[in-house]
């Protein structure tokens, strides 16, 4: 049985603000509500300045995988890449956020004794750093980038563009022999690739997945992905999806 | 308590049809979810006779004020929905309208018909956005196309039928004065206006899997009163007023422009008890301004 999720959104506060290169976590005073598994993620909205903005946007809150949880403490990975991202990842200690969630299924433990593989691409590393320590393989676009492979110690580092680590795609890093089980979470095309190897190896892989979402509880019917059943709602049937159900 | 076609409502504030999935949203909150049900009536999905597997993605697209959404109707057909869904939305705790479309007046006389005879469903709305295949017209942009797919399924019902008028035609009040006409009990207003987005990435390609969608949230606010207001002069049925509405105030306005109930829609995407502090924001707008009390306004305080 899961835990409930809280009904309607809630004002909390962030308590504390760090930069990782590109990235930005923030830290969220969530001891109200129910702790999270990893894989779950939550809707956040910047209390001010939200839908006020240049051109009135961010309008929709924006769906984050929780990063990490300690005693109702919430970290959040942010990339500033648009109007909402932009407004979420400039908060500091002392500034509102509304929270949604913990929403959606997230990563089940590994099948019979399977050893976790996990593989991180960009922003999409989050998820991963909940799970226990485990192989892992990150994958980012350039050194500045790269800088948020400390949040996961001892992860090996692929960059684009060959500055940290190894030069290529984080996929090249992948090696699927033995009683392996995955679990991903970054960009379409690393997913794609991702559960493309898996499949042909006939090996289990848990993909935490994205999607424009105006919701997060199943209302909107914007977040479908393409799966063997029909589309499915990521808020609600994921957004950790199996590679062999793609 | 408050009366509308019949039907005794707790309040005003019910919620725009597609915009809340009760039944997912139960799963994720649980019982809380009926404790605490934000709408004084449940307006379900739009059923259709057969299955649609909806839009293909990306379905949405965040804009200034608003979004664009073209979802395409997903839903499991007339058979699964009766099987699969209504058992769990008589459930909730209050009165089930049901929005029902077909692309032939038989289509929509079958749902109707089906729907008829089913105590758990208080009342039928008609989603008349989409076109009559024989004809070629969109049933709700002209006034004598919708008197035909009145005069086809008013014979099949005794329950309230509520048509949602489309905002994307010449006259939405003439189309309202032909469904009072031809026997509707009430009209709702406004759909989703007609929109469209390109991919910033595949320059002259939209970004909507289907293409085009409809606009929702505050940027249709204004447009919403203006149409509800021309409805209002024109036709004497009972209206449910939407379109952006996200305070207390914008209950009110719609209220002023001849709206009977307020429905919420987009805001529910972004908090799903928005619509109960809407309704409280309300009551309280009217203890604020006595002058605003007065009828009609009073009744928002329920």
């Amino acid at each position: 049985m899961t835990t409930l999720t809280p009904l309607g959104r809630r004002l909390t506060s962030v308590v504390e603000r760090r930069e990782y290169g590109a990235y930005t976590v923030i830290t969220v005073d969530d001891r109200a509500a129910p702790s999270p598994r990893p894989g779950q993620f939550y809707m956040l909205t910047a209390a001010e300045r939200w839908g006020g903005g240049d051109d009135e946007r961010p309008f929709l809150p924006r769906a984050f995988s929780v990063m990490r949880a300690r005693d109702g403490m919430l970290d959040f990975l942010l990339e500033d890449v648009g109007p909402g991202t932009n407004r979420l990842a400039e908060l500091d200690a002392g500034d509102g956020l509304y929270l949604l969630g913990p929403f959606g299924n997230g990563f089940a433990a590994p099948r019979d004794g399977r050893r976790a593989v996990l593989v991180g691409g960009g922003v999409g590393i989050a998820p991963l750093v909940m799970l226990d320590p485990a192989t892992t393989l990150l994958g980012f676009r350039d050194a500045d980038h790269a800088e948020g492979a400390v949040l996961i110690p001892g992860a090996r580092v692929a960059t684009d563009d060959g500055s940290v680590g190894h030069h290529g795609f984080v996929t090249d890093l992948l090696d699927l022999a033995g009683h392996v089980e995955v679990y991903a979470c970054g960009p379409p095309p690393m997913l794609d690739a991702v559960a493309a190897l898996c499949n042909a190896a006939g090996v289990p892989a848990q993909l935490a997945m994205e999607s424009g979402m105006a919701c997060g509880f199943g209302a909107c019917f914007g977040c479908v992905v393409p799966t063997r059943r029909g589309y499915v709602r990521l808020c609600v049937d994921g957004p950790v999806l199996e590679a062999a159900d793609l | 308590m408050i009366e509308f076609c019949g039907i005794e409502l707790e309040h005003r504030i019910v919620n725009g049809s597609g915009t809340f999935d009760a039944i997912a949203a139960r799963r994720v909150f649980g019982d809380a979810l009926l404790e605490r049900f934000p709408f004084a009536a449940f307006v379900s999905k739009t059923v259709t006779l057969e299955p649609r597997q909806g839009n293909p993605p990306p379905r949405l697209w965040e804009l200034p004020g608003g979004m664009i959404n073209s979802i395409g109707l997903p839903n499991k057909g007339l058979r699964g929905y009766l099987a699969e869904d209504l058992p769990q939305l008589a459930e909730l705790p209050v009165p089930l309208i049901v929005n029902v479309m077909g692309s032939r007046r038989e289509d929509v006389a079958t749902l109707v018909s089906a729907f008829a005879e089913r105590d758990e469903v208080a009342a039928l709305e008609l989603n008349v956005s989409c076109p009559n295949v024989k004809t070629g017209l969109i049933m709700g942009a002209d006034p004598a196309e919708l008197a035909g797919l009145l005069d086809a399924v008013r014979p099949c019902t005794e329950k309230p039928l509520i048509v949602k008028l489309t905002p994307n035609c010449a006259s939405p009040a003439a189309v309202a004065v032909a469904a009072e006409e031809h026997g509707a009990d009430a009209v709702s207003l406004i759909n989703t206006l007609r929109g469209m987005a390109f991919d910033p990435h595949r320059p002259g390609e939209p970004w909507l899997g289907g293409g085009t969608g409809g606009v929702s949230g505050p940027a249709v606010r204004a447009i919403a009163l203006n149409q509800v207001r021309e409805v209002r002069e024109r036709v004497g049925l009972p209206i449910v007023g939407l379109g952006g509405v996200q305070s207390g105030r914008h209950v009110v306005e719609l209220r002023q422009a001849g709206a009977d109930l307020v429905a919420v829609g987009t805001e529910s995407f972004r908090d799903p008890l928005a619509a109960a502090r809407i309704r409280d924001e309300a009551s309280r707008f009217t203890e604020a301004f006595p002058a605003n009390a007065q009828d009609p306004l009073a009744v928002v305080r329920h």
